[in-house]
């Protein structure tokens, strides 16, 4: 049975004349790993706080795990695990005792629930370290450890791997697709698009509007019609504003080496592209074929 | 010429060797990427680079001069913004880059043009009586790049610019910055922890334990990764992945949101491929270009690996 652990309907908060949040609408299935993106300011936190029962929408209801999120608070609130990008760790409490004194918040006394939760993150050894002399994936680690003390079934990550090398990243993520594995329902923001690729839905806010929400692999197809070409040149600063006068061109990004350019199928193709920035006279011109990116669909989205 | 030069340089804090015998240089033009985590090494890097901390051992010199015996003549060559970059909130935009500009010792007369211009490039030009607490985090951003570049520096140090930021409002950044190394031929070193961060420099240099790694362009380290990826689309990347790793050639298979990726020895490809359409059907197996992220950790692991030998 796959039930779904949030369901939004047509979620709305205004502060004033400020929409915020603007009819939100989506659904959350049991297990699912859900990526949620949006410039700063978009209403992604206020997202956030009411479906955690911290605000009373204006319009529109959230439930979840089955209980209204606002007019259930405390049961929604025990079932649910928070993990900031701030995360608080107390510096000069050991690893066990900052898990257990986070636990006795959520009124959790029992050891053993305590242990499974440091074998878990992977933290089991290192109970009697000082949470100063942690490195960054190990602190994050912890974090986590904290907010699944009380074996949530839902958990809200606020940019989790923020600071974190692609390493510790990576093994946090396998953490992650194990809770996930086992029910877990978990809701992350993000900035970065390396993290977004890693869930299975990404849902993109602007404005307070809910504009797409999906999987990553359908997002490029349905949001970027076209195709990428990443072209090598010398001087790409100007390439880039000569590639963005070229019809057919839907848009351009530059990277360290090389100007990432969406064509629109149909309207021009790679060896017309190639032949008009050869005749701009400046200098050799590669393409190579290029790969669509979460990024791409964020320009295009919210531009 | 290398206008930011590191020989050697290491800095120990206690037991922790932050920097190790690091050794880089930057030309003009050029914006290097130092990518590592939290605890890395790459802020010490800069506050070394920047002689706000003595190396142990090892010297830098930036545009010639020596970060130890020549500090004033060095240090009016650089920009910094660093991590922790604070503006004065009560204090308008225009009121907090004129701060900038006289404690860098600009003239009376020389200060307003050179604010001005520097407002309208990164697009603060309407924005000048704003009170700074009032900006949003990437206007913040924007008013704290054009303070660093206020004394016209040759080189332009960034303590992870973009940390918090938005992809479009990044994005922006990056053609700001792009813009003006282009323009008046600077120097960078940038630190990041992120890969779709790193893709856009010109150079970077994979830091670990206060040493660098591995360095080059980003298409230099794509093509050091030995083996080659695959993606495959899957519903159940977990169980999926018990039965690719089963397949010979297989090195790593690795969850991916909707994705599996496979790194697969050098020459198995294809072979690879082959299996994992008749044990799938419809999960579309193909070719991709290894993602400078593969390599990061590719690297790490058989460092960490031979560091146990």
């Amino acid at each position: 049975m796959t039930e779904n652990a949030v369901v939004a309907t047509n979620l709305t908060r205004r502060f004033g004349d400020f929409t915020a949040v603007d009819h939100i609408n989506f659904e959350v299935k049991t297990g699912e790993i859900v990526g949620y993106l949006g410039p700063n300011g978009c209403g992604k936190t206020t997202t956030i706080r009411m479906l955690l029962g911290l605000l009373e929408p204006t319009e529109g209801s959230a439930s979840v795990l089955g209980f209204d999120a606002f007019k259930q608070t405390e049961e929604v609130r025990a079932r649910c695990g928070y993990m900031s990008q701030k995360f608080a760790l107390y510096d000069d409490l050991t690893v066990l005792e900052n898990l257990v004194f986070y636990g006795g918040v959520y009124g959790i006394k029992d050891r053993k629930r305590v242990q499974e939760t440091l074998n878990l993150v992977g933290l089991s050894g290192r109970e009697r370290e000082l949470t100063r002399g942690l490195s960054a994936g190990w602190r994050q680690r912890l974090a986590l450890a904290i907010a699944l003390v009380h074996q949530p079934k839902l958990l809200f990550l606020d940019e989790p791997t923020s600071g974190v090398d692609p390493v510790a990243r990576r093994e946090f993520w396998e953490l992650i697709y194990q809770l996930a594995a086992g029910g877990v329902t978990i809701f992350i923001t993000t900035h970065y698009m390396d993290e977004a690729e890693y869930c299975h839905r990404v849902g993109l806010m602007k404005d307070g509007r809910l504009l797409a929400f999906d999987q990553p692999s359908a997002l490029k197809q349905t949001v970027i019609r076209g195709e990428a070409w990443d072209v090598a040149a010398a001087s790409l600063t100007v390439m880039v504003e000569k590639i963005n006068q070229i019809e057919g061109v839907i848009q351009t990004s530059l990277l360290g080496d090389l100007v990432h350019v969406i064509i629109g199928p149909k309207k021009i193709t790679k060896d017309q592209l190639q032949a008009k920035l050869s005749q701009l006279g400046l200098g050799e011109v590669t393409l190579s074929a290029g790969e669509i990116t979460l990024e791409d669909v964020f320009m295009s989205l919210t531009r | 010429m290398a206008l930011i030069n590191a020989v050697n340089l290491s800095r120990s804090f206690g037991q922790t060797q932050a920097v190790d015998r690091l050794n880089l240089s930057v030309e003009s033009g050029e914006i290097f990427g130092l990518v590592g985590s939290d605890g890395a090494g790459k802020t010490t890097t800069l506050r070394l680079l920047v002689g706000a901390l003595r190396p142990d051992s090892g010297s830098a010199s930036i545009c010639g001069f020596d970060i130890l015996t020549q500090t004033d003549s060095a240090r009016e060559k650089i920009g910094y913004l660093s991590q922790r970059f604070s503006l004065y909130e009560d204090l308008s935009v225009l009121e907090n880059i004129r701060f900038f500009a006289e404690v860098r010792g600009l003239e009376l007369k020389d200060w307003k043009p050179r604010c001005m211009e520097l407002l309208k490039f990164v697009g603060l030009e309407n924005f000048t009586e704003r009170r700074a607490g009032q900006l949003s985090g990437g206007m913040k951003q924007k008013l704290g790049l054009a303070s660093a570049l206020v004394s016209r520096p040759q080189i332009l140090l960034l303590d992870e610019p973009t940390t918090g930021v938005d992809p479009a409002t990044r994005q922006d950044f990056w053609q700001l910055i792009i813009r003006i190394v282009a323009a008046e031929g600077m120097a960078v070193i940038l630190t990041t922890p992120y890969m779709d961060e790193a893709v856009r420099c010109n150079r970077l240099g994979f830091m670990r334990s206060g040493r660098i790694i591995a360095e080059g362009t980003p298409s230099q380290l794509r093509d050091r990764l030995e083996g080659q990826i695959i993606e495959m689309q899957t519903n159940a990347p977990i169980a999926l992945r018990e039965q690719v790793l089963k397949i010979a050639g297989v090195q790593d298979a690795r969850a991916f949101g909707d994705k599996l990726h496979l790194r697969v020895a050098p020459l198995e490809a294809q072979q690879v491929i082959q299996q994992l359409h008749s044990l799938t059907g419809g999960a579309n197996p193909r070719l991709i270009p290894a993602t400078l992220e593969d390599v990061f950790i590719s690297l790490t692991l058989s460092e960490e690996a031979g560091s146990h030998d």
